[in-house]
């Protein structure tokens, strides 16, 4: 990615914020902030980038869409909508920036991501007008073609302007269920680029995403809490591949974890600790930093690990949280004991190669080689990428054969 | 100020939402007739009503100078089927959907909300 494009990314979130707000009209902010980018391409590369890249897109983009609103057929009726009460006041026609209000982009990203859309929709709609990624990004992330991603974006924007989805932050009652509906989209996004080597841009972009979510929120512990999960996850990533293999948490090379990261990470927990309202996402992101401190798989503290796992299964009590519950008290109390509490979730989680894969390494550190061997079979074909299957292939080859590799 | 059509559906074979008793039923009368007033004085009720179910249907199929075809039954065979609806007017989605949760809550039933593209009547034009 070069500069130009970098900025504009940057930019255009809070442009098309802007623009939304300014016009009341998703699709028309969006065309102009997309033609201000051609404008830009053309010209900043000659004239090298202006002082305030944000403000020349958002001012761009406004004269664009001032024009098209003027020239359309349909201009005259949208000229009265922008006049219209809901949507303030029109454009101002004099040459200044048009100023971006602080909750612009919020409302934007409230937009995006609200439970009356598909989470898909959702998902593709952030990734395009909040984090400002080209249509052909945003089908790449999704593993499907241009067409199809084009579709999909103009079915979600015609729902929210037919459905009359209103551009604004919701606010008491709603915004704790909301925001949860918002914090999910951008794991989402994490964890698409965590499973997949070729789409790992899209981690960064939800980190991005989530630090602009705490600056715009800094009263929502669950918003930090979600930064410092995605940070303390990211930290680890450098040891968890090694040439596309996986490396598992007890093998993997400490020293490669990205100390600056775990820092940031750590240090947002630790506020959420003090501010003692934990939800979900604070509380995975409290077992993470556990991961993080410990100096070796063996030193690490696995009773408070457990004890976070308690408090997190009263707020999320799903059976993947269970599991994880289970991998830790197999720390704690011995991998039996472990074994019969993922005896309860092998109907739940008979799909999940995480739970096979689980059982296998509880029952190998038992002794029980053959039973781990078909554990590990059965997870190799369960698994989602080809690093997972190619993994837990192997570990069941290694069980099966007399001499351990 | 928008439009939105919020359909009551219920599901064959489910009980839910039937009273079953006279003690059932008056509350379920007293929480119906309670939403509808809250929705009469947000100004909010435009319409509303309870329909026969599927069993009381007839479809007339045809088209534009084809004739026409009357059948028994619905239009679509399905295990769903909407058993009534209220038509509300509401700002936005935002308190449409407000309405349709006290709408689960009293008639214990799920809700679609769909939004009007116009009402009334069509004027020459195009315009409502």
């Amino acid at each position: 990615m070069d500069d130009v494009e970098r900025a504009f990314r940057e930019a255009h979130g809070q442009a098309v914020a802007t623009l939304t707000r300014l016009f009341g009209d998703l699709t028309l902010a969006e065309d102009a902030v997309q033609d201000a980018f051609v404008i830009a391409m053309d010209r900043w590369p000659r004239d090298g980038l202006p002082d305030n890249p944000a403000g020349w897109i958002v001012t761009t983009a406004r004269n664009r869409a001032t024009d098209v609103v003027r020239r359309e057929r349909r201009g005259r009726r949208l000229a009265e909508q922008v006049a219209g009460d809901h949507l303030r006041a029109g454009p101002a026609a004099g040459p200044e920036i048009p100023a971006p209000l602080p909750d612009d982009q919020l409302r934007l990203i409230f937009t995006c991501c609200r439970p009356a859309l598909r989470v898909e929709h959702q998902v593709a709609l952030t990734l395009r007008l909040v984090a400002g990624l080209s249509l052909v990004e945003v089908a790449a992330a999704f593993l499907i073609g241009e067409e199809t991603m084009a579709k999909r974006l103009v079915r979600a924007k015609y729902k929210i302007k037919a459905a009359s989805i209103p551009y604004r932050v919701p606010d008491g009652a709603d915004l704790p269920r909301r925001l949860q509906a918002v914090l999910t989209v951008l794991y989402l996004i994490y964890n698409a680029g965590a499973d997949d080597v070729a789409r790992r841009d899209l981690r960064a972009e939800a980190i991005r995403l989530a630090r602009v979510l705490v600056r715009l929120m800094p009263e929502e512990p669950e918003a930090a809490g979600l930064l410092a999960l995605v940070l303390l996850s990211d930290a680890r990533m450098p040891a968890r591949r090694d040439a596309a293999r996986v490396v598992l948490l007890t093998d993997q090379d400490r020293s490669l974890w990205d100390r600056s990261l775990i820092a940031e990470g750590q240090e947002l927990v630790l506020a959420c600790l003090r501010r003692r309202r934990l939800g979900p996402f604070q509380l995975q992101a409290a077992i993470q930093a556990l991961h993080c401190a410990a100096p070796s798989y063996e030193q690490t503290d696995w009773a408070a690990i457990v004890r976070f796992y308690d408090r997190l299964h009263t707020v999320m009590p799903t059976p993947v949280v269970a599991l994880n519950r289970a991998i830790a008290v197999a720390e704690t109390d011995g991998p039996e004991a472990g074994l019969q509490l993922l005896d309860d979730l092998a109907q739940d989680l008979a799909g999940y190669h995480l739970l096979h894969a689980s059982r296998g390494s509880m029952l190998e550190r038992l002794g029980r080689r053959d039973e781990a061997a078909a554990a590990y079979g059965r997870a190799a074909a369960l698994a989602r990428t080809d690093a997972d299957t190619a993994f837990l292939a192997r570990r069941q080859t290694e069980l099966t054969t007399d001499q351990p590799l | 100020m928008n439009q939105y059509l919020l359909s009551v559906y219920e599901v064959e074979g489910q009980v839910n939402g039937a009273p079953a008793t006279a003690e059932e039923m008056q509350a379920f009368m007293g929480r119906v007739i309670a939403l509808e007033e809250e929705m009469d004085r947000a100004g909010a009720f435009a319409f509303g009503g309870a329909l026969h179910g599927p069993d009381a249907a007839t479809v007339v199929r045809g088209g534009t100078g084809r004739g026409t075809v009357t059948t028994d039954g619905p239009f679509v065979e399905a295990k769903e089927h909407i058993a009534g609806f209220y038509i509300v007017n509401a700002e936005d989605l935002d308190e449409a959907l407000r309405w349709a949760e006290k709408v689960v809550e009293a008639t214990d039933h799920d809700i679609e909300v769909r939004p009007f593209r116009a009402t009334g009547r069509v004027q020459a034009g195009g315009g409502h």
